[in-house]
């Protein structure tokens, strides 16, 4: 099995990435305005939400029992959905689902596809598949639409190109679409995208979407949206394809009354999205009269039997999680090398390699938090990162490289008392070369990485149980010669180490 | 087209393996102590659902069973309307004379499009309409006649409401087309109607 993540398995370590992304201001300038103004937003609409906790836990809890029984919910999906006259594929991976989609696109003789933003299409890297065997993907939603022009990289699950503003949206936009004139105001650059988008929604016969919700009681699809794109992808084409990874399916349509009141509050900070549809299968004289869905696991059968960090699967892809991150507001998404960024993307990419890739990513927090705090779901990111840096750790010990080697000969030093005496009496004799004015600045080797930005205070001249000791036999000899008084406390001056 | 059914079998069998030691658990059971009914009083509710629309930018006219032929007539007045395209199943007797009612054959002309729902949400101001996907989507404005008794406070009355209609083709629109992928400035009208007038009916 190949699972792909987007580029994921050959983007450079995070740490890495984020340096050149922190240097570049106006990127950082657009990033945190715009995570400001939908964390505002959303505070304000989850706020008055006055059962929101109740809806969470309920959320949480239908996802859980659905991944518990994904067998029986997805077979019912497929069962209903193609009585309703949809046609279900299933993938293992991003090589087959893009087979799969060629397949049905080539079989239509299309030459050209409409499509609707899925997260899922990129991570299967679909649009180089299709552009490879000389189809041409449209990307439909502004965002992603910005981000096709601009030969870009998206930057966050529901505004990908957040880390555009409006200046640099429109020179992509009167470059790629041939236009002499364009305003920079947001409505002019709307404009040009409903012009230039149109004639394609009317004449393209084949549309392309995600899904949010598959609902297994119906065979139903539900997509989400606000522009309006994914409306006409969804109802123009004579063709539609859905694709959608297994954990997107939720048991019955009334279940949809918790999540539609999750989502839009959590993802854009409104009540509701302008748009949703509803579909299921093919309905005689109303939208695409061919319709099939692929139904996608590329690694997420591995995530299921992580008990740890199975609860990874319950995401909406709401991006909240980001928008609240204090790493990803200064890195911007493009540091995770992953189309999911963020803290959901620091637990789901290197999940989905089996942490074969993306090793960095679980570091990229502070752990402080705030994305379990906004997670619709109640994913416990922080839990799931610690439990994946734990693997990674464990993988690196199986390894002989320094740092491992390193681990074990201070477990060894830390284990007896002895060992650990000297050790320091060796470390007070062998620092002189690094201690200079009272601190010890730079060390060599692996530990420099450590001292790059921190100073260290040198190890005393005699640690606080060697003074105890001294003081122990003073005060023994003391208390022979009678009229002294010995001092209770040890000197501040001095700085102890036990 | 590839032989997906092994493909099928393994993923089916991969789930239940890593499945293998999940307690069973009833779905009835699941907790829901959510909001599931109303809270506020009629007038409230009818209220609630204006107001947000208006928070959305769309325009509201209250108007009576014998005042909707005229109140729709204002409205097309209003907006510069000659023409304008009218779902299946919308009672003619509601429309008024001397408006050119369009074909779906010159929907992409047409400049505007009429349409009864099927359900309201107050608390969302969110308006559910069956089929008429396209007609409700491509013109330049939408006017939604809505009763007042089909206006509900809350998601869940809506779902309990439209649970008949599961299967059926369902559009939940709240306000006209946005985007705010630019900026995050909320930008009216990209694709779907960039207008939306709604007439509240009491019965």
């Amino acid at each position: 099995m190949s699972i792909r993540v987007g580029q994921a398995a050959e983007a450079p370590p995070f740490q890495k990435a984020a340096l050149p992304l922190l240097d570049d201001t106006q990127l950082r300038k657009n990033v945190r305005h715009a995570t400001n103004v939908i964390t505002r937003k959303r505070a304000a609409v989850v706020g008055e939400q006055h059962d929101w906790q109740q809806l969470r836990a309920s959320a949480s809890a239908i996802k859980e029992h659905t991944l518990r029984h994904l067998d029986r919910y997805l077979e019912q999906f497929e069962k209903n959905c193609t009585a309703a006259g949809g046609h279900v594929h299933w993938a293992a991976d991003a090589d087959e689902a893009n087979r799969i989609i060629l397949d049905l696109i080539q079989q239509q003789g299309g030459k050209e596809i409409i499509k609707v933003k899925t997260m899922t299409s990129d991570e299967i890297s679909l649009n180089p598949a299709l552009e490879a065997a000389g189809i041409h993907p449209h990307e439909t939603d502004l965002a992603d639409m910005i981000i096709q022009l601009g030969r870009d990289k998206p930057s966050h699950i529901v505004v990908p190109a957040l880390h555009k503003n409006r200046q640099q949206v429109r020179e992509i936009f009167m470059r790629e679409m041939g236009l002499n004139e364009l305003g920079d105001r947001p409505e002019d650059l709307t404009t040009a995208a409903r012009n230039y988008l149109r004639e394609k929604f009317l004449r393209v016969k084949i549309g392309f979407s995600g899904a949010n919700y598959l609902i297994a009681e119906t065979g139903g699809v539900c997509v989400v949206e606000s522009e309006g794109n994914g409306r006409m992808c969804l109802t123009l084409p004579e063709t539609l394809i859905t694709i959608a990874g297994i954990e997107k399916v939720i048991p019955t349509f009334r279940d949809l009354e918790v999540f539609l009141q999750l989502l839009p509050r959590s993802a854009t900070g409104e009540r509701m999205n302008p748009y949703n549809s509803l579909w299921t299968g093919v309905h005689k004289g109303e939208g695409p009269q061919n319709f099939h869905v692929i139904l996608l696991d590329n690694g997420r059968t591995r995530i299921l039997s992580d008990q740890e960090s199975r609860q990874t699967l319950r995401c909406i892809r709401c991006g909240a999680c980001q928008n609240a991150c204090p790493v990803y507001r200064q890195t911007s998404g493009l540091a995770y090398g992953s189309i999911y960024a963020g803290p959901i993307g620091a637990i789901l990419t290197p999940q989905l390699f089996d942490m074969q890739h993306a090793q960095t990513l679980p570091y990229a927090s502070s752990l402080c938090g705030a994305c379990y705090e906004v997670c619709p779901v109640k994913i416990n990111i922080p839990e799931v990162l610690i439990h994946l840096r734990g693997r990674v750790v464990r993988e690196q010990q199986s390894s002989a490289n320094l740092e491992a080697i390193g681990m074990k000969v201070m477990s060894r030093i830390f284990s007896s008392r002895r060992t650990f005496e000297s050790a320091q009496r060796l470390g007070r004799l062998g620092q002189w070369p690094f201690v200079s004015e009272g601190w010890v600045k730079h060390l060599p080797g692996m530990l420099g990485n450590w001292t790059e930005v921190r100073d260290l205070r040198p190890m005393p001249a005699q640690t606080f149980r060697t003074w105890w000791k001294n003081r122990q036999k003073q005060k023994l000899k003391l208390e022979d010669s009678p009229g002294t008084q010995v001092s209770q406390k040890p000197g501040l001056k001095e700085n102890h180490h036990a | 087209m590839p032989d997906t059914t092994n493909t099928r079998e393994a993923i089916l069998h991969r789930i239940r393996t890593a499945n293998a030691d999940a307690p069973s658990s009833d779905y009835a059971l699941i907790e829901r102590a959510y909001q599931q009914s109303a809270s506020m009083d009629r007038a409230e509710i009818l209220k609630t659902f204006a107001d947000r629309l208006h928070e959305y930018d769309a325009h509201v006219t209250e108007a009576t069973q014998q005042t909707v032929p005229a109140a729709i007539a204002e409205v097309l007045r209003r907006n510069h309307q000659h023409s304008a395209i009218v779902a299946d199943g919308f009672p003619p007797s509601s429309l008024p004379e001397g408006v050119h009612w369009q074909q779906e054959s010159e929907l992409n002309t047409a400049e505007g499009a009429i349409s009864g729902c099927e359900v309201a949400i107050a608390h969302t101001g969110t308006i559910i309409i069956k089929g008429s996907r396209r007609i409700t989507l491509l013109p330049e404005r939408l006017l939604c006649v809505v009763y007042a008794s089909q206006v509900v406070e809350t998601v869940p009355e809506a779902f309990a409401r439209l649970q008949p209609l599961a299967a059926e083709p369902l559009t939940f629109i709240s306000g006209p087309s946005a985007t705010a992928d630019i900026e995050m400035t909320r930008i009216r009208g990209v694709h779907g109607p960039r207008f939306l007038d709604v007439i509240l009916l009491q019965d």
